[in-house]
């Protein structure tokens, strides 16, 4: 219903911050280095375990998904929240998490060893897939769970009333629904992880399990290769617009039309009640173990944190609230097929890509350096618009179709469309963005470690300076502060999504 | 409008309020913060130059070399020697005009253009409760244990490890690597993941300096972390410190590099960089630092041949821990 000219401006907006960048590295340094073995044997593993992950992560949202929806329980507003929890971590804190379930003397590690079984190592590329599974899964489960909610409730209420199999339910509702969303959803969370680093390289176990990422950051902080910095970028691009394009090759229709009634799948047979349970305990074990255990870990750690993280929490704070409110914006814009391969350009490229490229762009005019807290805003801003896109995209379309007909025939103009059409059956989904993309700037150390300074460091700056100070007891209070921050910001849009009463 | 308010406010809080020279000082993160050497540093100096010196955290050398030379840095300090020979070739660094002779090193420090603050060794820390100490590489490979290291290609205490093991075995280097090789737990992009790893025990051996111990020791009264002294002698770690040829405030800046020598500077060394002072005799040092353990000798390859050596040094590396 929007104007042509808001997506065509969006569009400009985020090619112009990533191409922007890329070519204009490329006009300063060329493009070229060659691919050594080392190289090609990162590109294989990188592509190998960020498709694996992506498919399990997906795989297993489908499960976990539709349980949620199927169930009303106590505590489920709260599961929903925890699920934003591990995509918000940041990675260092994350593996410290994983590893108390999963290390070497782990809870898994421990109850093994009390039934006589032997230890399970988590280091691999079984454990690479783990730590991303654990990144992600949160993620897919809520983009499936949308679809869900998309789907018009008369639809279901009248395959209830023909007395639908269970099988032509799917065959008829579901497939379609999934075919829409898991494609979208398994491109997004591969483009993360092929810039995966830190995760790839400790979990991995060592040089196995070296990324594309280490190539670039060895080129970028120790060669000053920016040749190599900018080829190594192009081979990011190139593979994360594929993954975005076969993902939306698959063509499916919108489902149906409905007047916005809520869904209900209660199935109250006994069998699915326990799959059900079986699914959201797994899930529940799975994500929430590792958080308690930051939880546990950073508890004592918050008596001695400096007195810096207060400033730095305030920073990360505002920091948040506006790129969230940029990346929904853009986001909003961009809800359309053309628009979510646009957006997997904005999470394609390293950081060390986009902040090298931004400051030969920049430097004709201005030092970047002294934008710092400027530069990061507007880059989390735009690593969210992926997100935000593909949770924003079968609502608004949903919407569109159920009600542009309508909408057409009254005459009803852009603003008053989006006041009293759009807005009201859209406040879930974009609660959930503008959570998701607040929580994602906050945990974000991105280009602030490369344009970052003392006045003004972000919360997470600060814990990995006490980490580095050997304070590592109160670099896990601030770890812990920085989870409730993003948690606190996440729950409080995500519940202002959840009232809507359409 | 918001960000652009925002802008300007950036701009405007980076501009020079007063008329006092500014001495604007490029340094690591961990440097500035409130519990690094960074505050009282500046304090200390601002107290003797009649000037304003002004942090500015973040990466160092590849931040130099995107800006060139129209750099606002005078200084730039927490470099390390294995990017000196990039940055020398960057002739972006003038001659730092200190008498090398005021060192007190376990090398002959003939560099004239980047100054060492301060150093350790790079050694295995350990955790005394669960093994006892390995005295030599050989001792490391049989140890009851797994040891977590950091990648030599994007942390400077890996590279500096995989430096010292090829200076130690040669043309074996590879070979010693793949008897090491099952007692790698894994490999971290930098130093504060490998340590987070051991303080949390998922490790027994972690690498780090042989003056880390003196942390755990002196603020946590903690003694069961040591570091372990190799018989073949270890690979010594120097911060250094340049002065910027673009400076404008270049009297400034030689006053800086002369007070990096001085006792007041390096007094504040120990206890807030867990290191020890590059200027001043063992007998200066405070007590816990003078008792750690220390090895007989340090092993070390000139900028030049560590230049030379790296690229293979690292690809034996990888293919002994490869397969």
């Amino acid at each position: 219903m929007a104007p042509r000219l808001v997506p065509i401006t969006a569009g400009l907006v985020v090619c112009g911050l990533t191409l922007g960048p890329l070519f204009a590295l490329i006009a300063h340094a060329g493009i070229g280095g060659s691919l050594l073995a080392a190289d090609w044997a990162a590109l294989r593993f990188t592509v190998m375990q960020a498709a694996v992950s992506a498919v399990v992560s997906v795989i297993l949202a489908v499960p976990v998904a539709r349980a949620l929806i199927r169930r009303q329980f106590w505590g489920r507003g709260f599961v929903l929240a925890l699920l934003g929890a591990p995509f918000i971590l940041p990675v260092i804190v994350a593996i410290l998490g994983l590893l108390a379930i999963f290390g070497q003397n782990g809870l898994l590690n421990i109850a093994l060893a009390e039934i006589g079984l032997p230890k399970l190592s988590i280091y691999g590329a079984h454990g690479v897939i783990l730590a991303h599974v654990f990144f992600n899964l949160p993620l897919a489960v809520r983009m499936v769970l949308f679809g869900w909610q998309a789907i018009p409730a008369e639809q279901v209420r009248l395959a209830h009333s023909l007395g639908l199999a269970r099988w032509t339910f799917f065959q008829v509702l579901e497939w379609p629904m999934l075919k829409r969303v898991l494609p979208s959803a398994c491109a997004v969370i591969f483009v993360i992880c092929l810039s995966s680093f830190a995760v790839a390289l400790t979990l991995g176990g060592g040089p196995k399990a070296t990324t594309v990422e280490l190539a670039l950051y060895q080129a970028f902080r120790y060669d000053f290769d920016f040749e190599k910095v900018a080829m190594l970028g192009m081979v990011q691009m190139g593979l994360s617009l594929g993954a975005a394009m076969i993902a939306i090759s698959v063509r499916v229709p919108v489902v149906g039309q409905g007047l916005d009634r809520s869904i209900s799948l209660g199935d109250t047979s006994w069998p699915v009640a326990v799959w059900d349970a079986a699914w959201i305990s797994i899930a529940l074990a799975f994500l929430g173990l590792p958080i308690a255990s930051v939880v546990v870990d950073g508890i004592g750690g918050l008596w001695d944190l400096p007195k810096s993280v207060w400033p730095a929490l305030g920073r990360s704070l505002w920091m948040a609230l506006i790129s969230s409110a940029l990346a929904v914006a853009l986001g909003a814009a961009l809800a359309s097929r053309t628009g979510e391969i646009l957006a997997t350009l904005a999470i394609s490229m390293s950081g060390l890509v986009l902040g090298s490229g931004l400051f030969f762009f920049l430097r004709a005019w201005v030092n970047p350096f002294d934008f710092a807290l400027f530069v990061t805003v507007l880059m989390n801003a735009l690593m969210s618009v992926p997100f935000v896109v593909r949770i924003l995209r079968p609502t608004c379309e949903a919407t569109a179709q159920n009600y542009g007909r309508l909408a057409r025939s009254l005459g009803l103009g852009w603003p008053a469309w989006g006041l009293w059409v759009a807005l009201p059956r859209m406040r879930r989904s974009l609660g959930f963005s503008l959570g998701l993309s607040a929580a994602l700037s906050i945990g974000d150390l991105g280009v602030i470690a490369l344009f970052g300074s003392a006045e003004t460091a972000t919360l997470p700056l600060v814990m990995y300076q006490l980490m580095g100070s050997y304070k590592i007891e109160a670099a896990s209070g601030a770890a812990l502060l920085l989870m409730m921050a993003a948690l606190g910001l996440f729950m409080v849009f995500d519940r202002w999504g959840q009232n809507a009463r359409a | 409008m918001k960000t652009l308010t925002l802008a300007a406010g950036l701009l405007a809080a980076t501009s020079v309020v007063a008329d006092t020279p500014v001495l604007t000082v490029y340094a690591p993160d961990y440097f500035t913060s409130e519990w690094g050497p960074g505050p009282s540093i500046e304090e200390a100096f601002e107290a003797q130059c009649n000037c304003d010196l002004q942090y500015s955290a973040g990466d160092l050398l590849p931040r130099l070399m995107l800006e060139g030379d129209k750099t606002r840095a005078d200084i730039v300090i927490g470099l390390n020697t294995d990017v000196t020979a990039k940055a020398r070739a960057s002739g972006l660094f003038d001659p730092h005009a200190q008498d090398n002779t005021a060192l007190d090193l376990p090398v002959e420090w003939g560099d004239d253009v980047f100054l060492p603050f301060n150093w350790s060794y790079v050694s295995f820390v350990y955790d005394a409760t669960k093994i006892t100490s390995p005295t030599s590489f050989e001792d490391l490979a049989k140890i009851d244990g797994k040891i977590v290291i950091q990648d030599p290609r994007s942390s400077i205490s890996g590279l500096a490890l995989v430096l010292w093991v090829k200076a130690v075995y040669g043309d074996q280097a590879e070979e010693y690597w793949a008897r090491l090789a099952p007692k790698i737990l894994t490999v971290t992009k930098g130093w504060s993941e490998a340590y987070g790893l051991f303080t949390s025990g998922e490790a027994e051996v972690v690498l780090s300096f042989n003056t880390s111990p003196a942390y755990h020791i002196v603020a946590e009264e903690d003694t069961t972390k040591q570091a372990a002294i190799f018989s073949e002698g270890h690979y010594p770690y120097f911060e250094l410190v340049g002065k910027v040829a673009s400076t404008d405030q270049p009297e400034l800046a030689d006053q800086f590099m002369a007070f990096v020598l001085s006792d007041a500077f390096q007094s504040l060394i120990p206890f807030t960089n867990w290191s020890y002072p590059a200027a001043q005799p063992v007998s200066e040092w405070p007590e816990a630092f003078q008792v750690l353990p220390r090895p007989n000798a340090a092993v070390m390859y000139s900028e030049d041949e560590a230049e030379a050596i790296r690229k293979q040094a690292i690809e034996e590396w990888r293919r002994a821990l490869s397969r």
